[in-house]
């Protein structure tokens, strides 16, 4: 790309005389070209593929598959899931949030807090699964007792994804409360507000946006975690990723293919939503953060 | 890790940045108040961790300690799955290899648009963010034929790098853009242009060593995500640590080895992260 990017000097009065041959967005092309073939085709072949039957000919019944009774069990699970961690993460992940907001800017339990969020939020996985498994599993795991509703759907699973929700929640809200300024507090309160009427007048409304906004945010990560479910219980799929991975894994799966992209896009297209209803809500909370 | 920072504070640190207008009882009650929520949530997140920890190093007999799992971290082997070690291996090769690629792609991309095609600064980070709508479960979807078409060239489980540097691409973008905004490119180019820097030179021995932070920054989170990457590859079939641990529990349920090496990942992982935040803090002393 450098070397593309060394032959084009010629917008410099210095160098004027020189000839640009080539344009400069020719140093991008490695980058675009790679994003190209492994995000934008792939996405391109499940959509694709979502509207084929297996012979390869256009056909809906990948989509009206979606439909049948079934697929929509798959789907109300992922957003039960979905909907009850996202609620979990962000209730618990404000209230942390704000603990940590309330502090010293620079000191040690907030670096330490925002350090250890990182890790956490990105701690799904399967060794997740496991830290749950030894510490409440059934037995003879279970260090601290052997929790009947630990294999229960969507409660056992859902303690688990509190655990990288509320992390999650203190990483995405914490600039939100940041913005909160002094002098709106110290406004109200020389108007005679409480304490409940700053929250409910002020301090409420102009975290709103930013809590939807991480609501979502939320929920559409839990919607996309395979892994931990995966770990915590691979014989019964409740969600759609573990039904994509079924359908494309099982003895038939070569015939179930095109089902796996309808699952696929399904799934795109539920998290494109909650995604865009994210950036707006983003966009609205960020007018008091400047 | 969160209980021990809340030990780590003094009762007085906190309210010297925000005490203005808030009377002494409601600060106290303040405190009070973090302090329940960061004990509660420090036991949280602390207690997985210590029992992970604890049944790593179970004995034989329920109850007893010993460090079985953890020697059986280098030698544990099963039917039908590759060596325990040797994914480890694989896994921080891949690790490498990804954050290399996502550098040597990234960067540089990101300076020339920078500074030359500004246009396309919106697309490009349209498209880094894209993978965040885009779950990896959709992609392996899509990526499966394409990785079955090579599949006959029987490719290495390194090959995996191609997709992860696109799942890592969210993190590191957000990193390093974090980087190159921080400082004035624009004017760095210039003064070295008008010294006769060529292009290149402009990239790599001026830009570049600006943003050195956030290039450790990007090349320790896309690392942290290759080391905990289950999805793409249990989809496609190969085995990294965390679909060997995935298939050691299937096979032998409550495995020791599993809880040794999950509880050495999640080690590693914090120290590369203590290395971030060490970097961090020492960008912090510079003043200016």
């Amino acid at each position: 790309m450098s070397v593309a990017a060394t032959t084009r000097t010629g917008v410099r009065p210095s160098r004027a005389g020189r000839r640009a041959s080539v344009p400069p967005w020719v140093g991008t092309v490695p980058f675009f070209g790679y994003v190209a073939v492994f995000l934008l085709l792939p996405t391109g072949i499940v959509v694709f593929d979502a509207f084929r039957n297996p012979g390869g000919k256009f056909t809906l019944s990948g989509l009206t598959a979606l439909g049948n009774a079934q697929v929509r069990g798959f789907f109300i699970g992922s957003f039960k899931l979905s909907l009850i961690s996202a609620l979990v993460g962000a209730v618990f992940g404000a209230v942390l949030a704000y603990a940590v907001a309330s502090g010293n800017p620079d000191g040690v339990i907030r670096r330490l807090y925002l350090a250890a969020s990182g890790v956490l939020a990105q701690f799904g996985g399967v060794t997740l699964a496991f830290a749950f498994l030894a510490l409440i599993g059934p037995a003879p795991t279970g260090l601290l007792f052997h929790a009947s509703w630990y294999y229960s759907f969507p409660w056992g699973i859902t303690v688990i994804y509190a655990y990288f929700q509320i992390p999650l929640m203190v990483l995405v809200f914490l600039p939100a409360i940041d913005g909160l300024k002094v002098q709106w507090r110290e406004a109200s309160e020389s108007l005679g507000s409480s304490a409940w009427q700053y929250w409910r007048y002020v301090g409420g409304p102009l975290l709103l946006p930013a809590f939807l906004g991480a609501l979502l945010l939320l929920f559409a990560n839990a919607l996309s975690a395979f892994a931990t479910i995966q770990a915590w219980e691979d014989q019964i799929p409740y969600t759609v990723a573990q039904q994509i991975y079924t359908s494309t894994s099982s003895e038939v799966g070569l015939a179930n293919i095109n089902y796996a992209d309808a699952l696929a896009l399904g799934m795109v297209v539920l998290v494109a939503i909650v995604m865009t209803g994210y950036a707006l809500l983003q966009r609205r909370a960020a007018r008091w953060l400047r | 890790m969160a209980a021990i920072t809340s030990v780590g504070e003094t009762p007085l640190a906190a309210p010297d940045k925000r005490p203005v207008g808030m009377q002494g009882r409601r600060r106290r009650r303040l405190n009070l108040f973090r302090y329940a929520v960061f004990t509660v949530f420090g036991l949280f997140f602390l207690v997985p961790l210590l029992a992970l920890a604890r049944w790593s190093l179970e004995g034989a007999k329920l109850g007893s300690w010993s460090l079985t799992s953890w020697r059986q971290i280098a030698s544990y082997s099963n039917e039908g799955i590759p060596p325990l070690i040797s994914t480890v291996e694989i896994t921080l090769e891949l690790a490498v290899i990804t954050s290399a690629v996502m550098l040597v792609l990234v960067v540089p991309t990101m300076i020339w648009i920078r500074l030359r095609v500004r246009w396309l600064a919106r697309t490009m980070e349209f498209l880094c963010l894209l993978p965040l709508t885009i779950p990896a479960i959709v992609l392996v979807v899509g990526l499966g034929p394409i990785y079955n078409k090579i599949a006959h060239l029987s490719l290495s489980t390194l090959m995996l790098f191609w997709v992860y540097v696109i799942l890592a691409l969210p993190y590191a973008y957000r990193a390093l853009a974090a980087g190159l905004n921080a400082i004035d490119a624009t004017t760095l180019s210039e003064a070295a242009r008008s010294l006769g820097a060529s292009w290149f030179s402009v990239i790599v021995r001026v830009i570049m060593p600006n943003m050195w932070d956030a290039m450790l920054n990007a090349l320790l989170l896309t690392s942290a995500l290759v080391l905990g990457e289950f999805t793409i590859a249990f989809f496609l079939l190969y085995f990294n640590l965390q679909v060997e641990l995935y298939s050691i529990s299937r096979n032998t349920p409550n495995a020791g080895v599993i809880f040794s090496t999950s509880t050495a990942s999640l080690l590693f992982a914090f120290v590369l992260l203590l290395i971030l935040s060490f970097a961090r803090r020492r960008r912090r002393g510079i003043p200016g």
